[in-house]
């Protein structure tokens, strides 16, 4: 049996786990990183329209910080998030920009001087001032208050994961690529590592850390179409799950994107919205004014996609041999525009559909295409319940975005959970719990254990066919698990999925070879997934509500009196189905209290606590709502922040200081 | 009436001792909008578990399914089986180790070139995270970004003459990347640093202008303007520069 030891293994090449491995490594702990695929060709890298960080460069950010892109973050989860995340997070965003421009990052640029825009459908100009020429330009997002998304054109997390990338090389951090972990090694109470296999020669070898990071990413491919990349299959929160003791959260927050093209599923960015994009029917009608007055197409991605779906229920979308859409027209925005700004759109549009969206409309329709929900940690990245496990990324559930992702959010997201959780493992593995027996006869009885069930598969005398059954699943997903959802539906969902799990236990695998062998790789791979597929329908019928993109027919409110709280599964060992219990979002803590997001009509059961929190948060603000919102003690006299809702003391040390903004002066 | 496809793809396992390199014929029907990403999908689906080849993004932006379609290098996932012959031939990207069939592993490679190039911003000292970024001019970080486009997919490298005859060649994605951190003002090296680590056959003076690298990336860089440019920069610096040669 093979081993390798080293202080911290990171599981995943993207963004998330390579920003882990370059702060552990900084802190002088050795570490490598297991990638299914080499890491520039990670989901990261299709993030096109830019990660969100309230520099407040521009004119249409100015008067941008911290704690209007929190309010954004909480309203936009429809309270659903761990507030002190988000406000970890929103701190941490201009730093994470700030680091990725001295890395390298292109980040598109203020220019000073006349700028023309396109807001709400109409030609604008505004001038911006030679104070701000040269800084990070930002660009409009969904559910924002302010111009806070930074880009470069919509390459975003492609210009941001190469530069992350060769940091890692410089770093001389060790990439173990086409390397899949199968099952994390412990023993009830400390992780201490992962079994894994060679997706070349198939041997299977142990990696045996004293920290073990999870960052695989979400898992959009248990649907039929997702936005999401082919290796997003949920394979990390599974043997996260399969440890029996490590807790998933919130499966059943799974957010639709509205723009994905029909039929390829291919993401065309917010952007093109935030940029000035509208949204048409059959008819060439602009309707998202019609449902949203205010927001219009920059409601939150959860509403617009209702609305869409709702829009097309009415017979107004656009009849197509792939079923029905709806039209995002860029065509407004000019060719200039799009040749410049929105390139990757242009080509997705060319090659897959073969349009000129400076001309023509793109066909789109709402797609699954994030997992709000994961491996549920801590603020630190840490599962509670198996000590040595940690999880950052889209993986994860440390919960920055409750039941409604922003836009532009989760590439933000992977780099200032690297920075934090990279932090706080190094930290960890300085503690005494850091420390560990090593054992490998654990090790080796993981390993035996895996390799039997390979070769079991190889020479089993399995007829089930996979393919049969991830498409039956698919279907499952798509019909019943989707952006409605209703009680009889999940129902027969959960059956379905009990069903195709059973039958996935008897998998025939035809070709016989241990090595390169994608039959084999989607028979291990498929009870998996249909693991994470139970857990998220259970969590969404057990759902009595509807929050953010959770959203029950039959259940049309939000009920913060009896749902203010977080699904928690796990999967004990030996048991048909996972067991649900749930974690209560503290009411009397919140900073900002439970509220209307503002779309629609307001259908809201309040929490008990709510008015009393509402009463306290306005005392202590004062009657104007203003207050002295500095992140820590003034003076020796606590700030408005740390009685409201202290985060400050949380971050590492070398965090903790203040966010400077220029300070371009408004010159509208 | 749809066409009637027939597929001649390479099939070869090197890990596999009784596997002999041929090529396999599939034959299938084509649809509307069908895609070489599809048409793999299918074939292993419907006819055979076992065909290995790569895909990730399935977009276009993540460099993973490049092989050689019909004789060139090129972006198997964006190509529409509309705009070839019934008659594809797939074969993998030549220079990169083969995995098997039509899967090579580019990774190893790219590793290798962008420790050899050092292909990262050399940092002039910690940045100080809480401070207002330095300004940049807005179209300097445009052209930046014109070269980081690069998606490191390697046809550049399949269509390349000396990568064919050199294996130490960085090829065009090495030659485009230092274009790309000259340009780059955050980064402290200079040209001599530039010319120790390209100056050679090995580097830019091994390109034989051929320009194959050119006419196939998927994403059009100037490969062809990068490498004439930056040729000329390491001779000036040859002739002149401390590590002289003539």
């Amino acid at each position: 049996m093979k081993i390798f030891y080293t202080d911290v293994l990171v599981i995943g090449g993207g963004l998330a786990g390579l920003r882990t491995a370059v702060g552990v490594r900084r802190r002088g702990l050795d570490t490598l990183i297991l990638s299914l695929v080499p890491p520039k060709r990670s989901h990261s890298v299709a993030a096109q329209g830019g990660m969100q960080a309230s520099l407040a460069n521009g004119v249409k950010s100015l008067g941008d910080n911290e704690e209007v892109h929190f309010q954004d973050t909480v309203r936009g989860s429809d309270w659903g998030c761990d507030q002190v995340v988000a406000r970890l997070f929103t701190h941490m965003a201009p730093k994470a920009v700030r680091e990725l421009a001295a890395w390298g990052v292109p980040w598109s640029r203020e220019r000073q001087g006349e700028r023309q825009a396109f807001i709400n459908g109409e030609a604008v100009s505004f001038q911006v001032p030679s104070q701000a020429h040269g800084l990070i330009a930002a660009r409009d997002f969904g559910g924002t208050k302010k111009w806070r998304t930074c880009y470069t054109s919509d390459g975003t997390g492609h210009a941001m994961l190469f530069a992350v990338s060769d940091q890692a090389i410089a770093a001389a951090i060790p990439v173990h690529e086409r390397q899949e972990a199968l099952a994390l090694i412990h023993d009830g109470d400390r992780c201490q590592g992962a079994v894994v296999r060679d997706l070349v020669t198939g041997e299977l070898r142990a990696y045996l850390a004293r920290a073990t990071v999870m960052a695989t990413g979400g898992f959009g491919r248990i649907w039929g179409v997702s936005t999401n990349a082919i290796i997003n299959e949920g394979i990390g929160q599974a043997i996260a799950l399969e440890t029996g003791v490590a807790r998933l959260a919130n499966l059943e927050a799974v957010q639709f994107h509205p723009t994905a093209i029909v039929p390829a599923g291919i993401l065309v960015t917010e952007g093109c919205r935030g940029d000035g994009g509208l949204l048409r029917d059959v008819d060439g009608h602009r309707f998202m004014p019609d449902y949203e007055p205010e927001k219009k197409e920059l409601a939150s991605r959860d509403v617009v996609s209702r609305r869409m779906a709702e829009h097309m229920r009415k017979g107004k979308g656009v009849k197509g041999p792939f079923g029905d859409h709806l039209w995002l027209d860029i065509s407004v925005l000019g060719r200039a525009h799009i040749e410049k700004n929105l390139r990757e759109v242009k080509e997705i549009c060319q090659y897959f559909l073969g349009i000129d969206p400076a001309v023509d409309f793109i066909p789109v329709r709402p797609t699954q295409h994030y997992s709000m929900g994961g491996i549920r940690t801590d603020h630190r990245g840490q599962s509670p319940w198996l000590q040595g496990l940690f999880a950052c990324g889209e993986v994860a559930c440390w919960d920055l975005h409750g039941f409604n992702r922003l836009g532009g959010n989760s590439v933000a997201e992977t780099v200032v959970a690297g920075m934090l959780v990279g932090e706080y493992v190094a930290d960890f593995c300085a503690s005494p719990g850091g420390q560990i027996q090593i054992s490998t006869g654990l090790a080796r009885d993981f390993l035996r254990r895996e390799q039997a069930h390979l070769d079991h598969l190889l020479a089993g005398p399995g007829q089930e066919d996979a393919i049969a059954i991830r498409q039956a699943m698919e279907r499952v997903m798509t019909d019943r698990v989707g952006l409605f959802r209703k009680g009889p539906d999940l129902e027969a969902a959960v059956t379905e999925l009990r069903e195709l799990l059973v039958r996935a236990r008897r998998l025939g695998v035809r070709n016989p070879h241990p090595g390169a062998n994608p039959e084999l790789v989607l028979a291990y791979r498929l009870p998996r997934m249909l693991k994470v597929a139970l857990g998220a329908a259970l969590g969404a019928l057990a759902r009595t509500e509807s929050r953010g993109a959770h959203y029950r027919e039959d259940y049309p409110g939000r009920n913060d009196r009896d749902w203010l709280k977080r699904t928690l599964l796990h999967w004990p060992e030996g048991s048909d189905l996972p067991v649900l219990e749930y974690e209560p979002l503290e009411v009397r803590a919140m900073e900002l209290p439970p509220g209307f997001r503002g779309y629609g009509a307001r259908d809201i059961r309040d929490h008990p606590d709510t008015a009393h929190r509402q009463a306290e948060v306005d005392a202590l603000r004062g009657v104007g709502g203003e207050g002295d919102m500095s992140i820590t003690q003034v003076d020796g006299v606590p700030s408005l922040q740390e009685r409201l809702m202290p985060f400050h003391h949380l971050l590492p040390a070398r965090y903790q200081g203040p966010n400077t903004r220029s300070s371009a002066p408004v010159n509208v | 009436m749809s066409r009637a496809l027939t597929f001649h793809i390479f099939r070869h396992t090197p890990g596999n001792p009784d596997s002999v390199p041929h090529l396999q014929d599939y034959s299938l029907e084509e649809a509307p909008g069908m895609t070489l990403f599809i048409a793999l999908n299918r074939i292993r689906e419907e006819q055979d578990p076992s065909l290995a080849f790569d895909f990730v993004c399935r977009a276009g932006v993540c460099g993973s399914c490049a092989m050689v379609i019909n004789g060139l290098p090129g972006l198997a996932c964006r190509t529409l089986t509309a705009s070839l012959p019934p008659e594809i031939t797939l074969l993998p990207l030549p220079v990169f180790e083969l995995i098997g069939d039509l899967s090579v592993n580019t990774g190893k490679w790219m590793r290798a070139m962008s420790e050899r190039l050092e292909t990262w911003v050399h940092l002039q000292g910690e940045p100080d995270l809480d401070a207002v970024e330095a300004p940049m001019d807005p179209d300097l970080a445009d052209e930046i970004y014109e070269l980081d486009r690069c998606i490191e997919c390697g046809c550049c490298i399949a269509a390349c003459g000396t990568a064919q005859m050199r294996e130490d060649f960085v090829g065009a994605v090495g030659l485009n990347k230092i274009a790309r951190f000259r340009l780059d003002p955050r980064d402290r090296r200079t040209e001599p640093d530039y010319y120790r680590v390209i100056g050679d056959d090995a580097g830019v003076f091994g390109c034989m202008s051929l320009l194959g690298c050119h006419d196939v990336c998927p994403k059009g860089l100037s490969l062809q303007t990068q490498i004439a440019y930056l040729r000329r920069a390491m001779v000036r610096q040859g002739l002149t520069g401390p590590t002289r040669c003539l």
